[in-house]
């Protein structure tokens, strides 16, 4: 559980220190509104899409399906430790 | 915007426009227009400019004929006072007369060059011909009169009466059988031809091309033969030269043409020489020239539209300028006045109040300018509207990558759109007559954030050319023994889901560790049989949230709309219904997909409720206990569902009624405003009252305003349902490249790559030219294309739709800049 919220945790702060904080760092210049807006969007879309998909995969309804051979080299592969 | 009008003098208008283009901010209005263009006041000088553009045009080409570089200028030329177009149309009437000189003189001397080649070549074949009878006595003329003496040079023999005579001359070679065929059939076999041809290419002096030729010399007797032999000769259109039969008068001729030939060489190099160096002393400053000219041709074709008042002696101009860059404007203004000779009245800028429609205008720089080209082609904002530019910067290449979604793709079109940003001074200019490349390098920077979203999106579908990365580790394990994964009529296992042992079974292994991929999709699913099944699964939902959150951001820019324009009551009669019918029913489902996502895992999954479903049991009110998936999931579910249908419901009559009732009270309002006010003598307040409720509600036929509600409300709530599963394309799309991808990998490279041995490294790098270019055509270009306009849809229709009227007309001012880019400068 621990582990769930260290990702959440670390992700949630990079975006928002890019899209909340920095944006109030932007020199002042005629490009200054352009650039807030572009750093708050491109984190937001960006955060969103992660968080999507981490959230699917927290939960799975259903595992993957591998072929046999599949399997057996995988679990030489990876081990059975996590 | 404002509306400006300008009054000049007419000694500075000239010295004023320029400066005015030099700046580059205003568009002028044209104040004749029911006149014709001959009959304007400038046409004279307009006609001029043309004259002199038709003799640069000339000029160019001479230069390009003779492949001389054309310099471009370092700096940007003013536009010349008047005085120096005079200078300028002298220097250029000169420069075309001596080339045009020039010309013909080379001309003439090429064509007499010619001839004295060829009839040297002639003389040394007859030589030949005359020589080699000499040399054998038993000669072919022996049937010919049998007479010894022509032997021996030609010479005419008066023996028997009867005279010899030739000609000689030269004809192509290709023509040579037809004319002996000729010669033999009209002179009855009485003529004798020998030929010989010439080794060289000759120059044709009439064509001018390069051809073979032959020499050839006819004999003849008598008068007769020899005029028809003559006539022959002209109807093939050989050259006919003058051959003495003396051998001395022969090599004194031939003596004389080598001399003639020798001269006309070196006069025809120097006539070249000249011809060069005029033509590089044109080139340095060619450029210069034509962009002078385009800038006066400029001045004057404005100066057309202005007004000329006789009686107060100046020029009217009409012009829309930005309110910001007025002061700029007038010291313009000054600057022109001034440096026109210090007129004591200098010109004059009036602001004018006007109903009319401001033209629409957006500072813009080079990375701007490809997003709003984009906005534009589906309408230019309305004057004063919100521009969607800033935001469609970030959404379209966001929407693009969630459909291209390859870090691999996405790193190639990065790189490619990086190396046009990075060298774009030395692009800029080049191949700008291939339409495909300026459509490119026109939209560098959109590629570029394109490929950078695509990485990302990439990275976080776990997929680069089909492959995925395992960076951090996956949170699967397979735990099965051999006695499961050794049986030989199993073919698949599929992995446990929960991670915790929720029946207390002995056979349960942990195969889900409990944590997610931190980043993306876990590396297993690439190699699991079920990975489509997974992944609709969340790009559905994400393609289903992104365009929800995207439409509602839309409808929040319609409020900010209403408040700029200061509509109040478009923010309770349009707004509000809006929102709350969207808010109703689609976020509650975004808020039902999280609900989804963070209460049920694999040990309830046959009860994990189907959203379609319950969203559709939602609308229709039935709430079923089979299947499982159909039942209530949350205790109340019923009760919040019911209530947010009823609210969602009230919003439709609120739209439809609120804003054609609004306006009927409206008009009641000023009707009796009107019958009031009328008995006042205020009439200034009258009419304040009256272009104020003019400006807020413009009389209007009812029955309109009903229609074009209804229109509006059936538009907006049928929309935001059909809009929302538009958006489904992101899944689709993405869906299809991914499939592709693989395709391409399973099928082409993996031919090499499963080949051992020596062989294997052969074909791989056999098989990588067609994979390459399948991936570079096939997913980079048209996936590319395909997936690009269905961002563009997106945004067009599902976006804009929400707050975007886009009935604006562009400002087009009147600037030099523009001008000279506008037409590629080499032709």
């Amino acid at each position: 559980m621990e582990k769930f919220g260290i990702a959440v945790i670390v992700f949630t702060v990079f975006w928002s220190l890019i899209g909340i904080v920095l944006p109030f760092f932007i020199p002042k210049g005629p490009n200054r509104r352009l650039i807030q807006v572009m750093l708050m969007l491109t984190s937001a879309c960006c955060y969103l899409f992660w968080l999507c998909f981490y959230l699917h995969q927290w939960k799975p309804l259903f595992g993957p399906q591998l072929t046999s051979s599949d399997a057996r080299i995988l679990r030489s592969l990876w081990g059975t430790d996590f | 915007m404002t509306l400006c009008q300008l009054f000049l003098q007419p000694d500075a208008a000239y010295a004023c426009i320029s400066e005015l283009g030099e700046l580059g901010i205003v568009q002028f209005r044209d104040l004749n227009p029911n006149v014709n263009s001959f009959q304007r006041k400038f046409v004279n000088e307009v006609r001029r400019c043309e004259e002199m553009e038709r003799k640069l045009r000339f000029l160019e080409t001479e230069i390009k004929k003779d492949e001389l570089p054309i310099y471009d200028p370092e700096d940007n030329p003013d536009a010349p006072k008047p005085r120096e177009m005079i200078d300028l149309e002298a220097t250029f009437e000169k420069l075309d007369h001596e080339l045009k000189e020039i010309n013909t003189n080379a001309d003439a001397l090429l064509r007499n060059f010619n001839e004295l080649t060829e009839l040297k070549h002639n003389l040394q074949m007859t030589q030949g011909f005359f020589d080699e009878a000499q040399a054998h006595p038993v000669g072919v003329l022996e049937d010919m009169a049998g007479e010894r003496e022509i032997e021996l040079g030609g010479q005419t023999t008066a023996t028997a009466g009867m005279k010899l005579g030739f000609i000689t001359g030269v004809i192509p070679r290709e023509r040579m059988v037809t004319f002996e065929r000729m010669l033999w059939r009209v002179c009855r076999g009485n003529v004798f031809v020998k030929q010989a041809d010439i080794p060289d290419l000759i120059e044709d002096p009439l064509t001018g091309e390069k051809v073979h030729k032959t020499v050839f010399v006819v004999f003849f007797q008598g008068e007769q033969l020899k005029n028809r032999v003559q006539k022959i000769c002209e109807g093939f259109r050989a050259n006919i030269y003058p051959c003495p039969e003396n051998p001395h008068e022969r090599r004194e001729l031939a003596m004389g043409v080598m001399t003639r030939l020798d001269d006309l060489t070196v006069v025809l190099s120097q006539t070249q020489d000249h011809r060069q160096r005029v033509l590089a002393a044109t080139s340095r400053n060619l450029r210069t020239w034509q962009i002078k000219v385009k800038k006066i041709k400029a001045i004057y074709h404005t100066m057309n539209m202005f007004n000329n008042d006789v009686a107060r002696k100046c020029f009217i101009a009409e012009c829309w300028a930005p309110v910001s860059e007025l002061d700029r404007i007038q010291l313009a203004l000054r600057k022109g006045s001034e440096a026109s000779g210090g007129g004591t009245v200098s010109s004059v800028l009036n602001r004018m109040i006007t109903r009319e429609q401001p033209p629409t205008h957006h500072k813009l720089n080079k990375f701007t300018q490809g997003f709003q080209n984009l906005v534009d082609a589906y309408g230019v904002a309305t004057y004063r509207e919100i521009n969607p530019m800033p935001f469609v910067l970030i959404t379209f290449p966001f929407l693009f990558a969630v459909m291209f979604g390859d870090a691999g793709h996405g790193l190639i079109v990065s790189v490619f759109a990086l190396w046009m940003v990075i060298k774009e001074r030395s692009l800029k200019d080049k191949w700008r007559t291939q339409e495909v490349w300026t459509i490119f390098f026109g939209g560098r920077y959109i590629i570029l954030l394109m490929g950078l979203f695509s990485i990302y999106t990439g990275l976080i579908y776990n997929d680069v050319f089909s492959k995925s990365l395992n960076i951090f580790g996956s949170s699967w394990r397979v735990k099965f023994g051999d006695e499961i994964l050794n049986r030989r009529d199993i073919d698949t296992v599929q992995l446990e889901p929960t991670p915790y042992n929720y029946s207390g079974t002995r056979e349960y292994q942990q195969m889900y560790s409990g944590t997610p991929y931190p980043f993306g999709l876990d590396p297993i699913w690439q190699v699991s049989e079920n990975k489509i099944t997974f992944t609709n699964s969340v790009k559905m939902k994400f393609a289903i949230i992104i365009g929800i959150i995207q439409m509602g951001f839309g409808v929040f820019l319609s409020l900010w709309n209403h408040l700029h324009f200061n509509h109040r009551y478009a923010i309770y009669l349009e707004f509000l219904p809006q929102i709350i019918f969207l808010a109703c029913i689609f976020f509650y489902l975004i808020i039902l997909i999280f609900y989804k996502w963070t209460h049920f895992d694999g040990l309830v999954s046959t009860q994990a409720p189907s959203l379609l479903i319950q969203l559709i049991n939602m609308i229709l009110l039935s709430y079923p206990t089979e299947p499982e998936s159909s039942r209530t999931f949350y205790s109340g579910q019923r009760g919040v569902q019911t209530a947010l249908i009823i609210f969602a419901v009230i919003c439709i009559p609120w739209m439809l009624l609120g804003k054609p009732i609004y306006r009927i009270i409206m008009n009641k309002r000023r009707a009796n405003y009107s019958t009031v006010t009328n008995h006042t003598e205020n009439a200034e307040h009258e009419i304040d009252e009256q272009t104020h409720e003019n400006e807020s509600t413009k009389k209007v036929e009812m029955s309109e305003v009903w229609v074009e509600q209804g229109i509006h409300t059936i538009e907006y709530f049928l929309g935001c349902i059909s809009h929302t599963a538009s958006y489904l394309r992101l899944w689709a799309l993405s869906l299809a490249h991914a499939q592709l991808s693989e395709v391409l990998w399973q099928m082409v490279l993996h031919i090499g790559l499963s080949t051992n041995g020596y062989a294997g490294s052969i074909l791989t790098f056999l098989v990588f030219m067609p994979w390459s270019c399948l991936t570079v055509f096939i997913l980079l270009l048209m996936e590319g294309l395909s997936a690009f306009l269905h961002a563009l849809r997106l945004h067009w229709v599902e976006f804009q739709s929400k707050f975007y009227k886009g009935e604006g007309y562009p400002f087009i001012p009147f600037s030099f800049r523009l001008l000279l880019d506008e037409v590629p400068i080499e032709g």
